[in-house]
């Protein structure tokens, strides 16, 4: 885990003698304490999620706590499934975040790499627009966006959750960022052999750009998956719900059973740490919007 | 080659007719349904009615109040935690080093109802937390059921979420201060301390504003905490603005009404997004 980010970490000071070092000890001290104190304060609740998933639904409320994992994981999901139906659900989130992904990184990515690289009448004004776009909060466009659907019979649908997003500012805004960087005299000599603009764009630029656009489609992805208004808007059949939506539903039950809750909080996010610890680099620039390179 | 003028059109077409249907016209639509109310059956121009309602209606106050606070406390909290974090992590004196960014950030990596439900049981009367601090010899808390403690619950799950993406930004900026500033500053005879007020907050600047404006459109739009932990509560004291838009547009059906709330967001990000500018801008 260390050795995949260190070399983006460099010490600042390697030259140390060993007399300095010694005076440092105890300033060393306090900083292994303060990160101390602030890594339990960040793990322990992806700890006390899983001590919840495998327990009693009173065992979260004893004094002395309950620390260690129980043996209800079997009977929390159980009831968590017929609840929420955990397949259909999973496959409602996951179907919902690919689409949009593939779709979402094709519509954006052809606009980044036109912005970038031809020079066209209105470039900047439309481009402008897209940026300026960013600042307007999403709920201003909340209402008009469950009308239209409304009025199309598209409520419930995939497309529905889909479709408002599909053009990301934001996205296009970092990938011609990348885009920019590109070598235009290789455009032009693929040019030159003849090759067509699409088939450029797809066999000599996009290949090289794969770290970006990786970036790109965590984003995109982490965006679908964990977006939580619009699928709460637009869904209303339990059959179509998506993870955040069908979780956030066990809270308005008149009877809480916390296991279970636990066990759809554990089942939500533990993918994504796994996926999360094996891309980490990739994960970080994505989630950051490759604001940090 | 009148052929490739007409690539780029064709390659920004998918996004531009997308940006059209989806955003430009929304965003357009809202801002007439804002001066429309609904009666007898269809919407009808009422001029300015929303808003004049909207500055007599007390929720709509508390939520601007209770969205204000949450700003104006944990923005900065959460702020000075990660340079505090970043800055330790990048003195160069620690080993394990990636093992503590990566625990740091993994907060961010959990979807947001998750976290918030994780903390609202996290948070009960008899929940861990209260027994945690039990520990210590602090009296009970009572974090969801108090209209101040429920905004401290907020503020604690966002910084809890938040705090570790931050630091993220600001170590990588970190890492672009020449060390030379540092060495030249201690040949000087600054402290640390001094070193970290006099080079890296200045250096940072642009970074930090950049974490500010997000966390200030972030703020505003603060919804599925206050959804998913406080459900509002108690007594309206974590209404937020996109709280009270979800629940006059799709609770009780005022489609004008919630636009309204929508724009005075809309405006709220302007003039703070300027603020911070002209707060930060000038050099």
């Amino acid at each position: 885990m260390e050795a995949k980010t260190s070399n983006r970490i460099e010490p600042n000071f390697h030259k140390d003698t060993k007399v300095t070092r010694n005076k440092k000890i105890p300033q060393k001290l306090g900083m292994y304490s303060i990160l101390m104190i602030f890594l339990i304060i960040s793990i322990f609740p992806f700890y006390w999620m899983f001590i919840g998933a495998t327990n009693d639904s009173g065992k979260m409320f004893t004094n002395p706590p309950t620390l260690t994992p129980g043996d209800q994981f079997m009977k929390n999901f159980q009831n968590l499934n017929e609840s929420i139906n955990i397949p259909q659900v999973m496959f409602n989130s996951l179907f919902v975040s690919l689409i949009y992904v593939v779709a979402a990184l094709a519509v954006c990515s052809l606009a980044a790499y036109a912005f970038a690289k031809y020079e066209f009448k209105g470039r900047n004004f439309i481009f402008t627009a897209f940026l300026l776009s960013m600042m307007i909060p999403y709920q201003a466009t909340l209402i008009p966006l469950f009308r239209m659907m409304s009025e199309l019979n598209l409520l419930n649908t995939y497309f529905a959750v889909i479709a408002p997003q599909l053009c990301y500012p934001f996205a296009i805004f970092l990938l011609r960022q990348n885009f920019l960087a590109f070598p235009t005299e290789l455009i032009e000599a693929a040019r030159l052999d003849g090759a067509g603009e699409l088939k450029i764009f797809l066999q000599v630029v996009a290949p090289s750009m794969r770290p970006a656009l990786a970036a790109a489609s965590i984003f995109l992805f982490m965006t679908q998956w964990n977006s939580f208004m619009w699928p709460l808007v637009v869904l209303n059949d339990a059959s179509m719900y998506t993870f955040p939506v069908a979780l956030s539903s066990l809270m308005g039950l008149s009877y809480i059973d916390y296991g279970q809750v636990m066990m759809g909080v554990s089942i939500a996010t533990i993918p994504i740490i796994i996926f999360f610890l094996i891309l980490q680099k990739q994960f970080i620039s994505g989630m950051l919007g490759s604001a940090v390179k | 080659m009148s052929q490739t003028r007409i690539i780029p059109y064709l390659f920004i077409a998918p996004a531009v007719i997308l940006f059209l249907v989806f955003t430009a016209y929304p965003i357009f639509s809202s801002l007439l349904l804002s001066f429309q109310t609904f009666e007898a059956g269809e919407y009808s121009f009422t001029g300015f009615d929303n808003y004049v309602t909207l500055f007599h209606d007390e929720i709509f106050h508390k939520a601007l109040m209770n969205t204000f606070i949450i700003f104006i406390v944990q923005v900065p909290i959460m702020l000075i935690l990660a340079l505090v974090l970043s800055s330790v992590l990048n003195s160069g004196l620690l080993r394990l080093k990636g093992f503590f960014r990566v625990s740091f950030f993994l907060p961010t990596v959990t979807s947001l109802v998750a976290y918030s439900i994780l903390f609202s049981i996290m948070l009960q009367e008899e929940g861990i937390i209260n027994t945690v601090i039990g520990f210590l010899g602090i009296e009970a808390i009572p974090w969801l059921s108090d209209s101040f403690w429920a905004k401290a619950s907020i503020i604690l799950a966002m910084t809890w979420r938040w705090t570790g993406y931050n630091m993220v930004i600001f170590l990588a900026a970190l890492q672009n201060i020449s060390n030379d500033m540092y060495e030249a500053a201690s040949l000087d005879g600054a402290g640390k301390i001094r070193q970290f007020f006099s080079i890296t907050i200045p250096q940072l600047k642009p970074v930090i504003l950049f974490a500010g404006t997000l966390s200030t459109i972030g703020t505003l739009q603060l919804f599925d905490e206050p959804f998913n932990l406080t459900k509002g509560g108690p007594a309206d004291s974590t209404m937020t603005l996109g709280l009270y838009i979800y629940q006059n547009g799709f609770e009780f059906f005022q489609f004008g009404y919630a636009s309204a709330i929508a724009y005075i967001v809309v405006v709220l990000v302007g003039i703070l997004t300027f603020i911070q500018f002209k707060v930060a801008g000038d050099r």
